[in-house]
């Protein structure tokens, strides 16, 4: 990054202080020798089972029940030259994707049109209340957003929302007892929206008055002012808060291996509203889900798998984001 | 409607021409009723106003939803507490079971404070290295921006992630020192010391982050004042930038602590999730170097998901998390109001 002012790196120096200078310089390497490490140990670990079966991890189309696949991995003979490694992946890496997909769109939406009416229609009362209020649901730890969840809304989805005819539909493929990627979808759009609302509301707060003003003077009405041209200049604040929240929709484990039904089941959108409330299992909940059976060496490669695949898309996620914030750089502010 | 107008104009007239000495001032109406509104001035179409009704659903739902969270953990919460439990060590009821879901949870309050004291004793002095490095040094660039690269892919990375990936380091035999032991030298990654470890690695983003940002905000005459007294780089840093920066710093590990002790999987995986067993007999040593709960591994085993199926258990000591995520909140807003920065721009 470019230093907003030009003296701050230069300075007067001495041996005292380039030893300093030495000392946490080493101190900032540490920190990169760990993130470095971490990506090599874990690649490592986890090298056997992506060799083992090839492209077919990632294929959609490989077949095969994970489940099944898990246990037979878990059951493996101990003999190094007999462990079994077959893992096609598909259906976590597809609930991955359709949660945090879907949590993240809803909630874009969601911020963005709360930070709107934080930053200009709320009346004073209700802005003064929201403010707090985004802070503690951005502090609620997420194993009570999943107790909540697994009482309070699981149990509301099976008994109200869920008809005995669509459990009778599935009956022998899926089971709908409320535990369904619907439900933690849900409850991680509530979980990442404030993490979103709050960096928007910085942005949309540091637009210069004098844009909007201008705006409103040509005849514009508040509301297409604000879109038109704050919401506009601050797209780069809102894609980094995308990626802040993707990232976090990622790895939540807990709240949704809580929530998920712990079924690698691969919801389907062609059974209409039933798909919404279908079991499913992303890649991190996979993990905590199954952490016991880290000693047995070849699954634990197999779940080490699965983080190299979330670190991936983290790393991969904080690059993408840099670039479109860069794209859209010109003509808009440059809050970050 | 143009009669306020210029009764307001009459008087702001009058006012610039005589102002006797000892009357009020008038007052402008504190909402301009009398004025046209907005809506009449400047066309609303359909498509706005349904964006403004959104806006205020979302507004509202936001508050709703809030609101309906803290209710029903606070019904729930008074209704399980129970003042005496806070205070009594869980009993492992069987064998089977490892978790201990009878009796009291003083064990996890304890756990949860040791864990965020240790997370963030180990997170900040390396968050505010890196942070002063990066700000103040930063040189040779790539390597700045290499490291600042890195920390943001930490803060991006699932804590599960790092939580296997720390069963993986310090389940080597070098680092048996620091974990809970079998007899025959196994080793089995699970401790207070390598949970920590592993949390002060969530905590230090936010820290950098929050710490650079209020280096940033100090002006570049306030250096040159001091370099202008004759007083070297490090010395500046550590007398004039660190203290002017203290408010962000706090503000950065407050969160740290709130992230620290909201956290699960880490403590599932590195803590083992047990009730204290200190290890050895090293009085403060054994308990960090044994296997622990917190509230938040407490809640999770006690849920309908995990093995000990006790929802009142887990609602109660949800309660006591939630309070301690609130009063960790309210610090946040005390800090960044009291006090404001020496060279807020």
């Amino acid at each position: 990054m470019r230093s907003r002012f030009g003296l701050q790196k230069a300075g007067p120096r001495n041996r005292s202080d380039q030893r300093a200078e030495l000392l946490l310089g080493a101190l900032a390497c540490v920190v990169l020798a760990l993130i470095a490490g971490m990506i090599i140990f874990v690649f490592e670990k986890a090298w056997p089972s992506f060799s083992n079966n090839g492209l077919d991890w990632f294929w959609p189309w490989a077949g095969g029940n994970v489940d099944d696949e898990l246990v037979h991995i878990f059951e493996s003979p101990s003999d190094p030259s007999q462990f079994v490694y077959t893992m096609h992946a598909w259906p976590l890496i597809y609930a991955t994707l359709l949660i945090t997909a879907t949590a993240v769109v809803v909630s874009t939406v969601f911020a963005v049109l709360s930070a709107m009416f934080i930053v200009e229609f709320a009346p004073e009362g209700i802005r003064r209340l929201l403010e707090p209020v985004v802070r503690l649901l951005a502090a609620v730890p997420s194993v009570i957003y999943g107790l909540i969840g697994i009482l309070v809304v699981v149990k509301f989805f099976s008994d109200h929302l869920i008809t005995q005819s669509a459990r009778d539909s599935v009956a022998g493929v899926a089971a709908l007892n409320g535990f369904s990627w619907g439900v933690g979808a849900l409850i991680l759009t509530v979980m990442i929206t404030p993490i979103m609302i709050a960096i928007v509301v910085d942005a949309l707060r540091a637009v210069p008055v004098g844009w909007r003003e201008g705006s409103v003077s040509l005849g514009v009405n508040r509301w297409r002012a604000m879109l038109t041209v704050s919401v506009r200049a601050a797209r780069p604040a809102i894609v980094a808060a995308a990626v802040l929240a993707t990232a976090r929709a990622l790895g939540e484990a807990i709240m949704l291996s809580m929530v998920t039904g712990s079924v690698g089941f691969q919801p389907n959108p062609i059974d209409g509203f039933i798909f919404f409330v279908e079991p499913a299992r992303p890649l991190a909940a996979t993990i905590v889900d199954n952490a016991e059976g880290l000693s047995v060496v070849p699954f634990a490669q197999t779940l080490y798998a699965f983080a190299a695949v979330l670190l991936v898309s983290a790393a991969f996620l904080s690059f993408g984001g840099w670039y479109i914030r860069r794209r859209l750089r010109t003509y808009t502010l440059s809050p970050i | 409607m143009s009669t306020p107008a210029t009764t307001e104009s009459r008087a702001e007239t009058q006012r610039r021409r005589i102002r006797p000495p000892n009357l009020p001032r008038p007052r402008l109406p504190r909402r301009n009723r009398g004025l046209l509104k907005e809506e009449e001035i400047v066309p609303w179409s359909i498509g706005d106003r349904i964006g403004l009704a959104a806006a205020w659903f979302c507004g509202l739902l936001l508050c709703a939803i809030a609101g309906s969270i803290v209710l029903y953990m606070l019904v729930r919460g008074l209704q399980y507490l129970s003042v005496g439990a806070l205070f009594e060590h869980p009993v492992i009821l069987s064998t089977t079971q490892s978790t201990g879901t009878a009796g009291g949870y003083l064990d996890p309050i304890e756990g949860t404070l040791i864990l965020t004291t240790l997370g963030t004793l180990i997170a900040l002095p390396i968050g505010i290295g890196t942070a002063v490095w990066l700000s103040e040094y930063g040189r040779p660039s790539w390597l700045a921006r290499a490291v600042e690269s890195g920390v943001e892919i930490v803060a991006g990375t699932p804590t599960i992630v790092l939580a296997i990936f720390g069963l993986l380091v310090f389940t080597q035999g070098a680092f048996g020192f620091l974990s809970f032991t079998a007899e025959g030298g196994a080793v089995f990654g699970r401790s207070f010391f390598i949970a920590g470890i592993m949390m002060s690695l969530i905590a230090i983003p936010l820290i950098v982050g929050a710490t650079r940002e209020a280096l940033q905000s100090i002006p570049a005459h306030v250096r040159e004042a001091s370099y202008a007294l004759g007083k070297d780089k490090i010395s500046t840093i550590r007398r004039v930038l660190l203290p002017a920066s203290r408010k962000g710093i706090a503000t950065g590990t407050t969160l740290g602590m709130g992230r620290i002790a909201g956290d699960t999987a880490i403590v599932v995986i590195l803590l083992g999730a047990t009730p204290l067993e200190p290890q050895g007999d090293v009085p403060i040593l054994k308990v960090l170097q044994g296997t622990g709960s917190t509230l938040t591994s407490y809640v999770y085993n006690n849920s309908p998901a995990g093995e000990g199926n006790a929802p009142q258990k887990a609602y109660a000591a949800a309660f006591v998390l939630l309070i301690i995520v609130i009063l960790m909140n309210f610090f946040v807003d005390l800090i960044s109001r009291k006090g404001s920065d020496p060279w807020a721009r």
